[in-house]
């Protein structure tokens, strides 16, 4: 045991010393957090649409004034007036407007006749965030055409009511549950990874092994220290990302109890990974090498930017063996749920039982020899 | 626990390695190697980088398993006692590797901690070494502030902090600078005096090796080709002086003409008209190199008289130079710490 700890205490001694490992491990998740957080999170505004007008009757007024509304309350755009529509095409082509919306001629009295009016929505598809926001727009002011100016005593159409369990929650509070799970793999992929394949090179574990230290108390020396600097990175990211997304659940005790259990489980379960991939590697190139390929192979389709009900079959198989997928759900159904311990448990379990599983095939594998 | 204490082959005897072979797929990195190291005794592993020092001390010091043969360190075998042997033994690698984000008290506290050292005479250790090491006054800084003669000094109070009763060092000067290397010397002189200490130290400066060695066993490729005390392998070397000599033009017509000379052993030509003669009598030779060179008129540029140095028994026993040797890159690369010589 006191060998053990010697191995902590000089893991830690390191740490807090030099403390740019806890700086660099949260840099990434947070430049992250603010930055993909408020990029995908907003609304499509000023997006130039032309309008080209061939009818100017009344309807054709009434669709540019509920237009011109939309351009001054919602702001998702603004009108630029256009006389061809030929024009309005090529401007669209070139990038001058976003989208442009064709009043064909006789519209007024196709409304009037009942007798299937059209309007002409040129959009560039080549954007499709861009565009599909704008067909969106277009596609309720329609709606909102279409609606009688009085309602029939009985409605026969089918109307869906949704009910929203949560607030509305913005994509920088969605992206905080990864962005808090990829600062504990920076800082074990670093404190883990790196430095520990760099110390082997150095000679320092020649210098352990000389010692009476055994196999196992070096193996859970490097592993607890490991997940003690992993844990001091979730914890210091919940804290940060929180305040920064606007969620006060870092007030509340009880999610913090379960914060801070999830926090442990998720660092034992990275640590016991990323020393099962480190415990035969001599290169200190070798984790700098794999370093953006793990990142991606387990960021990504763990949900935590994109939904895996979304992937394909092969990268669901991934994400269901991959600790990140349990991390970014326990973060989330405490970040923005609020499920209780329920919610969590079968995350906490898989966690805990990785991180064992990883631990126990890689005891064996760590070399009490040079 | 097999122990060979009690065994009289092994009374007051440190180290004993017999018949130990390690090898590396086709590689043979140490051939068949034995020697025994008294108890109290400084005892030197000398020879160029890749002869298979450091693989001999990783063997002994229960990092690399032997391939056959056997170590007995201590009265234990290391194969079959790794954990007895490794608690009698202090070991400093060839790498500088204390942490230098800590201070060098601290370094010396982890490493009592990993040989369990009870509180209260880790203490006690922490302070005798550093002040043997002289380094008391620097408890509190951090590694990283120190020296590279300073920081071998640490590691090696590191390598003594459990009173171990054999110490290796290997390479303990290696990247010094030369009054460094001078005061590491004088410490392990010091520490010999004041424990009782059996070491075995493996290095590549022949004048290291004649400073501190009771005995000296000259490795290369992987063999022990001589083991004596530094005297007696000097002894060895016919003659018992060099005289060194530089023309200042020379066309190779010199080596026959030096070869005549009376009471020389041998000759051995060197680069730019330079040559090594060993003789039985230093004075009577150079008084008749100048007599020679005067008779065929010869310009002398440089002459020196000097008795027989390791340079010299190294030569004798591997057929050229040490200094050679380093220059070269290692035909061997110990597989588990690429680019760190062996």
């Amino acid at each position: 045991m006191t060998r053990m700890m010697a191995i902590v205490e000089r893991e830690l001694r390191k740490f807090f010393r030099s403390p740019t490992l806890m700086l660099v491990s949260m840099v990434m998740p947070l430049v992250q957090l603010v930055i993909l957080g408020n990029a995908f999170g907003g609304k499509i505004h000023n997006a130039r649409v032309g309008v080209v007008d061939y009818d100017h009757g009344e309807q054709a007024v009434r669709v540019r004034e509920m237009f011109d509304s939309v351009a001054v309350n919602i702001k998702t755009f603004t009108a630029v007036q256009c006389n061809d529509e030929r024009q309005a095409r090529e401007d669209v082509r070139t990038g001058k407007l976003d989208a442009a919306l064709i009043i064909p001629a006789q519209y007024s009295r196709r409304v009037l006749a009942g007798d299937s009016p059209k309007l002409g929505l040129v959009v560039d598809n080549s954007d499709q965030f861009m565009s599909s926001s704008l067909e969106a727009e277009m596609q309720s002011l329609a709606d909102a055409l279409n609606n009688p100016t009085v309602q029939p005593k009985v409605v026969q159409q089918i109307v869906l009511q949704i009910v929203e369990l949560y607030p509305y929650v913005e994509y920088m509070k969605y992206l905080l549950a990864g962005s808090i799970a990829l600062a504990m793999y920076v800082s074990v992929m670093i404190g883990g990874g790196m430095l520990y394949i760099d110390d082997k090179a150095r000679g320092v574990h020649e210098g352990f092994l000389v010692t009476p230290i055994t196999r196992l108390e070096l193996v859970m020396g490097l592993n607890l220290a490991g997940a003690i600097k992993a844990v001091l990175s979730g914890v210091s990211l919940t804290v940060i990302g929180s305040l920064l997304a606007g969620l006060g659940v870092i007030f509340h005790p009880v999610q913090v109890l379960q914060l801070a259990l999830l926090i442990v489980a998720v660092s034992i379960a990275f640590n016991g990974m990323m020393f099962l991939l480190m415990v035969r590697v001599e290169d200190p190139l070798v984790p700098r090498a794999m370093f953006g390929v793990l990142n991606t192979l387990l960021f990504f389709p763990s949900g935590s930017i994109y939904p895996i009900a979304a992937f394909p079959r092969w990268l669901r198989a991934i994400a269901i063996v991959d600790p990140f997928t349990y991390a970014v759900h326990g973060f989330k159904a405490i970040l923005l749920k609020d499920g209780g311990f329920a919610a969590i448990q079968a995350d906490l379990l898989f966690l805990f039982a990785f991180g064992i599983a990883t631990l126990l095939v890689a005891t064996p594998l760590f070399k009490r020899t040079l | 626990m097999t122990t060979h204490k009690s065994d009289p082959r092994y009374a007051g005897i440190a180290i004993a390695v017999e018949n130990i072979v390690k090898r590396y797929g086709d590689f043979e990195a140490v051939s068949d190697v034995s020697f025994q190291v008294k108890e109290g005794e400084i005892f030197g592993l000398l020879g160029p980088n890749g002869a298979g020092k450091s693989t001999l001390i990783r063997m002994m010091t229960t990092l690399i398993p032997a391939t056959s043969g056997r170590a007995i360190i201590a009265g234990h075998d290391v194969a079959k006692e790794p954990d007895t042997v490794r608690r009698a033994i202090g070991v400093i690698p060839q790498a500088l590797t204390s942490d230098v984000d800590l201070t060098v008290e601290e370094n010396l506290s982890i490493y009592a901690k990993l040989y369990e050292v009870p509180k209260a005479q880790r203490e006690k250790n922490i302070e005798e070494l550093l002040e043997a090491v002289d380094l008391l006054k620097w408890r509190d800084a951090q590694t990283k502030t120190l020296s590279g003669g300073m920081r071998r000094r640490l590691e090696i109070a590191r390598g003594l902090i459990h009173n171990p009763q054999i110490f290796f060092l290997d390479e303990p000067t290696t990247g010094l600078d030369p009054v460094s290397r001078v005061a590491v010397w004088e410490m392990l002189d010091k520490l010999r005096g004041s424990r009782e200490l059996t070491m075995l130290i493996t290095t590549h400066y022949m004048d290291e090796a004649d400073h501190l060695c009771d005995r000296i066993a000259i490795v290369d490729h992987g063999k022990l080709v001589a083991l004596d005390t530094p005297i007696a392998l000097k002894a060895s070397v016919p003659g018992n002086s060099v005289v060194e000599v530089q023309f200042a033009r020379d066309a190779g017509e010199w080596r026959e003409r030096l070869e005549s000379l009376e009471g020389l052993t041998s000759v051995e030509p060197q680069s730019m008209g330079s040559y090594r003669l060993h003789t039985e009598n230093g004075p009577q030779t150079t008084a008749s190199l100048v007599e020679l060179a005067a008779d065929k008129g010869g310009v002398i540029k440089s002459l020196s008289v000097q008795n027989t140095t390791l340079d010299d028994v190294f030569v004798h026993y591997t057929g050229r130079q040490l200094r050679d040797e380093q220059v070269k890159a290692p035909l061997f690369q110990m597989p588990p710490r690429p680019g760190m010589s062996t």
